[in-house]
């Protein structure tokens, strides 16, 4: 992996990623469909606390690398080492309980839950509680705590979650409006309290308005979370992201600081100077 | 047990195989064209039956009687699909389930209200009431032989109409990606009705032929669509080379299970197997391959 | 729409009410036809609610569910063979066996999804219904007479209509408060996320498959409540109690109902039982009609009874 950055202002900070021991390292990670290469020989880190972005043009597999991160794709060859622990043979739910989290590009919610309800299955999760058969959920104090912090997170606290006075329902999950259902869908990510989110174009499909309020979320809670996000809005990731990885066909052909990737002569003429 | 009765149960296992392979081509086909869960499927097969031996009363050539019975049959299923299939292909399971469900109930005690309740009996046609000798000592019957000759020339029949035509073509598009029948442009209407006349007259096929040797009685086509059932499980839905092999399979182990499992386990136990092989062996298939045998997509 | 949310749940609590009132009446008027009609309308609302934990609230649609059923009225009448007579053995050894039988044939049906997991459902009351009819000595397909009815303490038979529809209500009040209770805790709450979406709850760290193991033994063991029940009921023991067709049936009490309610399919059942007994009145081919009013029901009503009583829709 590259390793020759420009300090850019926020020195101390780099100085401190680079030194740190990466949570994620992708080693060599090869995906085949048949005869088509879909991940060829992809390399890359994260290190905690960092935002490193994956961008590059249609096709170029990114979610297909985002998915033999989580686990729902199995890699050919290749190694996925997590927390120093390889975690190529385990499955989605195993890597998740460890830390690595996953947001869709398209909102997976529970429909039918309240965006509360939602984030309390989530706190379920954390706390391993799914085997309690008399608590009432609705009810339990301590998951309607981590509820409201979960949405207050993504800033849909006070929107959202029920108001104690109100015992009339509220809206289920289905019902939100998008921009609401891409912001419950975040906060479900980070619900977890991960320590490494794989988030995919989080962006894709928002209006301007809602766009900006993304981009100044994810500017927030950069720094606590080391995150793999995935994005096609180059600009949004080159104001967001520590490091660019560029993929092309299956292959990262760039990886670095965003100023060195906007430089890059090769990206430019793969990618940058196509999309403009 | 004498090479002779192998070879005698093993084309009753074929026959019966085959009859199962006309009825899950059905229930293939209708899900994987038009993603309907379809357990009216064995009325049709009892509606063949009823309506063979119906006609039979009134016409005496066979080949004339079969052609009526198979007619009748077409109709009542085009007007099946076009009362309450068609609205059901775009509902989830549990409503197909519940309304297929309530068409069998119906259509089983509508034959009662037609035909009574007391089981008809059809005679094969006399040019096919000699037997064949299988071996010195053996000998089996020309009715049996031809069925599985008729039930064979029908899946060879549909193997070139999906391997050979555009129609099949299309069939086989749908039955493997449903979404992809809208975007080639077809007239999706009528592709469906006539992908459920199809099917169902397969299943009549399989009554038509098998009224002479079972009682003809209501609720007939219950026990072989259930077994159907089992061998579209254990095949893979929506394949079609899965659902004959499975049929196959299923038809010789249960044809075969009824002789050899008492034998070794003693009458009550043995029987119990015998009954419930096929299950147990669908069981173990989806213990292993939970998408079945030839399966490829999750259904 | 609060006043108008208030207002439905009213509604629904005073038909309840008045429903339950009922019930508990008809059993003192001493005309044992309707007695028992009440005991039978407990005894299907009990499976039914106990299927709607499985196809309502964790999406897992079973059309296998009369085993546990059949399981339920084959204790019943077995072990009083044995002596057992007391109601305090036989209904727990009758929800352990099938508990037991619905955790083993879940451990592989739960692999299977959709349309796999409603034929593969099926074919494991087929192998319980070929077991039942292959058991010569308890009459194979005829099956048998129970030797002798279910005891409560005290003494109390079961056999008697009035002893039986007190019983049974009794058991379904506390069957659906149960079940309403297990669909509001913590576990309810990962059953219905499990079935709204399975890939979050994959990515937030639950596997879905322990959780519905759990509630397919619990939802078996429930049935076979209903199924002692109902050998009292019909003081009868046979195969057809665990066939495809009654399986159907309580399929459609929670369709009927509206699924995901608890409420909804006990009246469905309720309504199921009485169309039945005004249909098979009125003609001999009840079934037939019983038939179209299902399709109908799938066609052109949109919502179920629980719907209309408290103008929620279903889907």
């Amino acid at each position: 992996m590259s390793s020759s950055c420009k300090p850019d202002g926020a020195e101390a900070d780099q100085m401190r990623l680079e030194c740190e021991a990466p949570l994620l390292e992708v080693r060599g990670l090869v995906k085949r469909f048949g005869a088509l290469v879909v991940t060829d020989q992809v390399s890359l880190s994260v290190r905690p606390g960092e935002l490193h972005a994956l961008i590059g043009p249609n096709g170029a597999g990114k979610s297909c690398l985002i998915g033999q991160i989580s686990g729902e794709l199995r890699p050919d060859e290749g190694e996925v080492h997590f927390r120093g622990q390889r975690v190529d043979d385990l499955a989605v739910p195993e890597r998740a309980r460890r830390g690595l989290a996953r947001a869709y590009q398209v909102p997976r919610l529970f429909g039918s839950l309240t965006p509360a309800a939602n984030a309390a299955v989530a706190e379920i999760s954390r706390v391993r509680s799914g085997f309690r058969f008399w608590r009432r959920a609705a009810t339990d104090p301590a998951l309607a705590a981590a509820a409201r912090i979960a949405l207050d997170r993504v800033g849909l606290g006070r929107a959202l979650a029920p108001d104690p006075a109100d015992t009339g329902a509220v809206r289920p999950a289905s019902l939100l409006a998008h921009g609401d259902k891409r912001l419950l869908e975040l906060a479900m990510g980070f619900a977890s309290d991960p320590a490494l989110l794989l988030l995919d174009e989080p962006l894709a499909g928002l209006g301007p308005a809602d766009s900006a309020a993304m981009v100044a979320l994810l500017r927030s809670l950069k720094g606590r979370y080391g995150i793999l996000l995935v994005e096609h809005d180059v600009e949004a990731v080159f104001a967001l992201a520590d490091r660019i990885s560029v993929l092309v066909g299956g292959r990262v052909i760039a990886s670095g600081p965003a100023a060195q990737i906007r430089t890059d002569p090769r990206v430019r003429a793969a990618y940058l100077g196509e999309s403009e | 047990m004498t090479g002779g009765l192998v070879l005698e149960q093993a084309f009753n296992g074929l026959q019966f195989g085959m009859i199962l392979f006309l009825m899950a081509v059905g229930v293939t086909l209708a899900f994987g064209v038009m993603n309907l869960i379809n357990l009216a499927h064995g009325s049709m097969l009892m509606l063949g039956a009823y309506f063979i031996a119906a006609a039979a009363t009134k016409i005496t050539a066979y080949p004339l009687a079969f052609v009526a019975a198979l007619m009748l049959t077409a109709v009542a299923s085009v007007l099946l699909e076009v009362l309450v299939m068609r609205p059901l292909y775009r509902m989830g399971h549990l409503d197909q389930v519940l309304a297929t469900f309530g068409v069998s109930i119906a259509v089983n005690e509508a034959v009662i209200m037609i035909w009574g309740r007391e089981a008809m009996f059809v005679a094969p046609p006399e040019w096919l009431d000699g037997t064949v000798a299988l071996t010195d000592t053996i000998s089996y019957p020309l009715y049996r032989l031809a069925i599985t000759g008729v039930a064979a020339l029908a899946g060879l029949a549909l193997w070139l109409l999906l391997a050979r035509t555009r129609l099949g073509m299309r069939i086989r598009a749908g039955a493997e990606n449903g979404d992809i029948v809208g975007a080639l442009g077809v007239n999706v209407r009528l592709l469906f009705i006539g992908v459920f006349v199809i099917s169902s007259l397969l299943a009549a096929l399989g009554g038509v032929m098998l009224g002479p040797l079972i009682a003809v009685q209501s609720g007939m086509g219950d026990p072989l669509l259930i077994l159907a059932l089992a061998v579209v499980v254990i095949g893979g839905v929506g394949s079609l080379k899965g659902a004959l092999v499975a049929s196959l399979a299923v038809g010789l182990l249960d044809t075969f299970g009824r002789m050899i499992w008492p034998h070794l386990m003693g009458n009550i136990i043995g029987n119990i197997v015998a009954n419930a092989s096929v299950y147990i062996l669908m069981a173990l298939v989806i213990a292993v391959r939970p998408s079945g045998l030839f399966g490829n997509h999750a259904a | 729409m609060q006043p108008e949310s208030n207002l439905a749940s009213r509604r629904l609590a005073i038909a309840l009410g008045l429903l339950l009132a009922i019930a508990l009446v008809v059993p003192l008027l001493g005309q044992p036809y309707y007695t028992r009609l009440v005991a039978r309308m407990a005894i299907f609302g009990i499976a039914a609610l106990s299927l709607d934990l499985l196809v309502g609230y964790a999406g897992l649609v079973s059309f296998g569910h009369a085993a546990f059923f059949g399981i339920g009225v084959y204790c019943a009448g077995l072990l009083p063979m044995l002596g057992v007579q007391q109601v305090w053995v036989i209904v727990p050894v009758a929800m352990l066996v099938a508990g037991l039988y619905g955790a083993l044939s879940g451990l592989i049906s739960l692999r299977a999804s959709g349309l796999y997991f409603i034929f593969i459902t099926l074919a494991f009351a087929e192998i319980v219904f070929y077991i039942a009819q292959g058991l010569r000595m308890l009459g194979g397909d005829d099956g048998f007479r129970l030797p002798a009815p279910t005891l409560l303490p005290g003494g109390a038979s079961l056999a008697n209509p009035v002893v039986l529809a007190y019983t049974m209500l009794g058991a379904l009040v506390l069957a659906v408060w149960f079940a309403r209770r297990l669909s509001e805790s913590h576990f309810g709450q990962v059953v219905v996320a499990a079935r709204d979406n399975e890939t979050r709850l994959r990515a937030m760290g639950l596997s879905a498959y322990p959780y519905r193991l759990v509630l397919y033994t619990i939802a078996s063991a429930l049935c076979a409540l209903a199924g002692v029940g109902f050998a009292n009921l019909v003081e009868y023991a046979s195969p057809a109690s665990m066939s495809w067709i009654v399986s159907g049936e309580f399929l459609f009490m929670v369709i009927l109902g509206s699924a995901a309610t608890i409420i909804g399919p006990v009246l469905g059942a309720v309504v199921f039982v009485g169309l039945e007994q005004i249909l098979s009145a009125l003609t001999e081919h009840w079934l037939f009609w019983l038939g179209i009013i299902l399709v109908l029901r799938v066609l052109l009503l949109r919502q179920g009874l629980y719907g209309l009583l408290t103008g929620r829709g279903q889907r």
